[in-house]
């Protein structure tokens, strides 16, 4: 099958993969393209020359030139007193990092991934997420938290958790997940100048992707709005909701399902915490079905947040039950074809689909 | 001076500390020493001349002056004390922190306070000694043992009393509480109920300080920061890496650490293979300093080098002051495992009395006049507690206030504004 073709190309090289062809249709002016690395890139860059408080922590990020090349370039423009290489110590570095912010400094903290957050959870959750509530106003906090997130190609259980569900469930912060170049861009530079602790969840298999981007995306001024998901195929009869990773997934779904003639509608979204409910709800009143995709484990993931959400809002839109697409119950497993199992694939989301709208589907998992 | 990522080449710092009075009550180190006995409850480490009332009888050798000369005699082992204004700040500040705690304990029982309360009786003179050497932008990180940070910082009594009774007028509306004291306007930047938690915050703002300094080019930013943290803590890994970091960076500020011997229930030494936390400081390449923490003179002399020492950029330094609580750990605490006799041997170093003592004997002032301050003390706490009492409960629409600086949390626009303050911005999604 095409899509177990393409799963054993990503399998190979996940350097430069060049997007379908039907991705040209979401976007208007389709002038220059670029990868999500250099977007990111960008994004730093012009938002460390606009203000001189925003500055960069992590480990490798300055003359290693970042650990996936995603700073590269900026120990030179900005110096080191700007571009911070750190000793291994997450839980430190993250709180200095939290500390500086209480004053006003607007730091950026890399996470090699997202893993690794885990060793310094307490001061994103304690002591930056929750300081605005617990000074009742007096202390924000503007840092961002970024570092890929999710699973990447054979790196086994301890660098794959998607922590998407973890830190979107926890008030005082806000998650964002980019998909393409022009939402890394988008969202990175709103983040940065968000004055609130921001989780940045982007994805090691999608730096080297290049997307198109209009002239607007390249301007310095552009920034995407926090908490607004985006629909990135319209459809009408069946609701798709995937972030990062899987809204490529789900795009490239939604044209096999569309030679089936289902059409589905793609929301991008964007923002896991604030949800964008309204987008969502809307979607599915229109569509009166929904598939959630997701690449994280299934309980208590953001698959089960929207379900719940629409339930609540659109039970009587709903026409069937609502189909959560999550990675595997399991810790990621190493084996390249476990690993394959574990996460959703093309496929998954066809036959979550073709469910949701009671067509028949074939018993035997092709994969 | 640049942040040098290449392998610091740091001389050794411990040499270049000086302090005052090296001799007497400060314990410099500069080798290990050889294995320290296991203290039980008498503390060896320090000299048998640390106490001030030998200080005192050392200076009276001269014969036949006249009372006014007496005074004015600079005493050469203890120009701790010059004024009476300092003596009487200094006192009063201990006395405000003192009475605070027996309110706190008092209220606690009525019902009026509740959740966990921490109580800091028999450590004012840490609080006291270091505090009352800031500047108002100077900050202050503390643990979950943070009332009487707070009060030393500056935050009105009031304030803080209705924080712990949970009502809107307190300094965090009501929302942190005993464990979570936080005040932009006295650089107080918490009350942490995790231990080690408030060191790397601690340390970041020691980093503004800085960057403001030498990225900002704001000249004259010499701010310090002072991290206050138990002996529990300091075998916690975060302390370390700040420790690193922090002398790493020659960031200004100085870890001091309130060593009384108990984390809860677990004595320290029972806890830590080397219970000399000093010790620690120049394994980091920052000096290390042991004082005794219930002399609020010599701690106050401590802090005064430690202090000058950050704002001049020369980096950071760790005190461990050796201290005590009276109380147990938390109200709810039985306090059954520390021996009495032990409670006994500390409560005769009661700071307050000491430094009571310290300024009736050299006539700074007379007994009448701390009584007064004695006196003042109670009306202000009766007076926190009435305001407490009488402040109203939060309303319910503040649950859900301040969980972002940004109204909506849907972020900063291009044109630098609120995106929800847009009329057009709720409508539709947001096409690029």
């Amino acid at each position: 099958m095409y899509a177990i073709a393409r799963q054993r190309i990503l399998g190979q090289s996940f350097q430069k993969m060049r997007p379908a062809v039907s991705v040209l249709r979401s976007y208007s002016s389709a002038a220059k393209q670029i990868t999500v690395r250099d977007a990111l890139n960008s994004a730093l860059d012009e938002e460390m020359s606009a203000d001189p408080k925003v500055f960069l922590m992590g480990e490798e990020v300055g003359e290693y030139q970042g650990a996936y090349k995603i700073t590269k370039g900026l120990l030179e423009k900005y110096g080191p007193e700007r571009v911070l290489d750190t000793p291994i110590t997450e839980a430190g570095f993250t709180g200095i990092g939290v500390g500086a912010a209480y004053y006003g400094l607007k730091p950026v903290v890399e996470f090699m991934t997202f893993n690794f957050s885990m060793q310094a959870i307490d001061h994103i959750i304690n002591s930056a997420a929750k300081s605005n509530y617990m000074s009742a106003g007096q202390i924000s906090v503007p840092i961002v938290f970024r570092g890929p997130n999710g699973a990447a190609a054979g790196v086994g259980a301890q660098h794959s958790q998607c922590y998407a569900s973890w830190y979107a469930s926890c008030p005082g912060l806000k998650v964002l997940s980019p998909y393409n170049s022009e939402d890394a861009r988008g969202l990175l530079k709103a983040a940065i100048r968000d004055p609130d602790p921001v989780v940045f969840l982007e994805n090691e298999l999608l730096y080297g992707e290049s997307f198109p981007v209009s002239d607007e995306v390249l301007d310095s001024s552009f920034c995407i709005p926090i908490g607004k998901a985006k629909i990135e195929r319209e459809g009408k009869d069946v609701t798709i909701t995937a972030f990062s990773k899987m809204v490529g997934y789900a795009l490239k779904a939604a044209e096999i399902l569309e030679k089936d003639g289902i059409y589905a509608e793609v929301i991008n979204l964007r923002s896991i915490r604030p949800l964008d409910r309204s987008t969502i709800n809307t979607s599915v009143r229109k569509t009166n079905r929904l598939v959630t995709v997701e690449e994280g484990f299934p309980q208590h993931g953001v698959g089960a947040e929207i379900c719940a959400s629409v339930v609540e809002e659109s039970f009587a839109y709903l026409d069937a039950p609502v189909e959560r697409i999550a990675g595997a119950d399991v810790p990621m497993p190493y084996a390249a074809n476990l690993e394959r199992m574990a996460v959703p694939q093309i496929e998954d989301i066809v036959r979550a689909a073709k469910r949701a709208c009671y067509r028949s589907v074939p018993l035997a998992a092709a994969a | 001076m640049a942040f040098s990522t290449t392998t610091a080449n740091f001389t050794s710092q411990p040499f270049s500390f000086n302090a005052p009075s090296p001799t007497s009550h400060v314990k410099l180190l500069i080798t290990p020493t050889s294995a320290s006995p296991f203290f039980g409850s008498t503390r060896k480490l320090r000299l048998p001349s640390s106490s001030i009332f030998n200080l005192h009888r050392r200076s009276g050798t001269v014969v036949g002056v006249s009372q006014v000369v007496k005074e004015k005699k600079p005493k050469s082992t203890l120009n701790l004390l010059i004024t009476k204004e300092e003596g009487l700040e200094l006192y009063e500040d201990m006395v405000l922190g003192r009475a605070f705690e027996d309110m706190c304990a008092q209220m606690y029982y009525r019902g009026k306070m509740f959740g966990f309360v921490h109580l800091y009786n028999g450590q004012e003179a840490v609080s006291t000694g270091f505090i009352k050497l800031l500047k108002q932008q100077d900050s202050v990180v503390s643990t979950y043992r943070d009332h009487v940070h707070a009060l030393s910082k500056g935050v009105p009594a009031r304030a803080v009393m209705s924080e712990l009774f949970g009502k809107t007028t307190g300094c965090c509306r009501g929302q942190g509480g005993s464990m979570h004291m936080f005040s932009r306007e006295h650089n107080l930047l918490g009350g942490f109920a995790f231990i080690g938690e408030g060191i790397p915050v601690a340390t970041g703002a020691a980093f503004t300080s800085k960057y403001k300094r030498e990225v900002l080019k704001e000249a004259d930013c010499d701010h310090v920061t002072l991290a206050f943290f138990g002996d529990g803590t300091c075998n916690n890994g975060q302390f370390f890496e700040c420790l690193n970091m922090a002398a790493l960076w020659k960031l200004p500020i100085v870890f001091v650490v309130e060593n009384n011997l108990w984390a809860i229930g677990m004595s320290h030494l029972r806890a830590t293979s080397d219970p000399q936390i000093y010790k620690k400081g120049p394994a980091f390449g920052m000096p290390g300093i042991h004082v005794d923490g219930m002399d609020v003179l010599k701690v106050r002399d401590v802090a005064k080098e430690a202090i000058a020492r950050a704002r001049r950029g020369d980096g950071p330094t760790l005190v461990e002051c050796e201290t005590y609580r009276f109380r147990g750990h938390s109200l709810a605490d039985p306090d059954e495992l520390r021996d009495p006799a032990e409670k006994a041997r500390y409560a005769a170093r009661d700071p307050i009395a000491a430094l009571k003592k310290y300024i009736i004997e050299n006539n700074l002032t007379s007994e009448a006049e701390l009584k007064a301050i004695d006196k003042k003390i109670d009306e202000v706490l009766e007076d926190a507690v009435e305001f407490a009492d009488e402040s109203p409960l939060p309303p319910r629409s503040q649950l859900l206030e301040n969980v972002f600086a940004d109204p909506k949390g849907f972020g900063i626009g291009p044109d630098g504004r609120y995106r929800c303050e847009d009329p057009k911005f709720t409508q539709g999604t947001a096409h690029v």
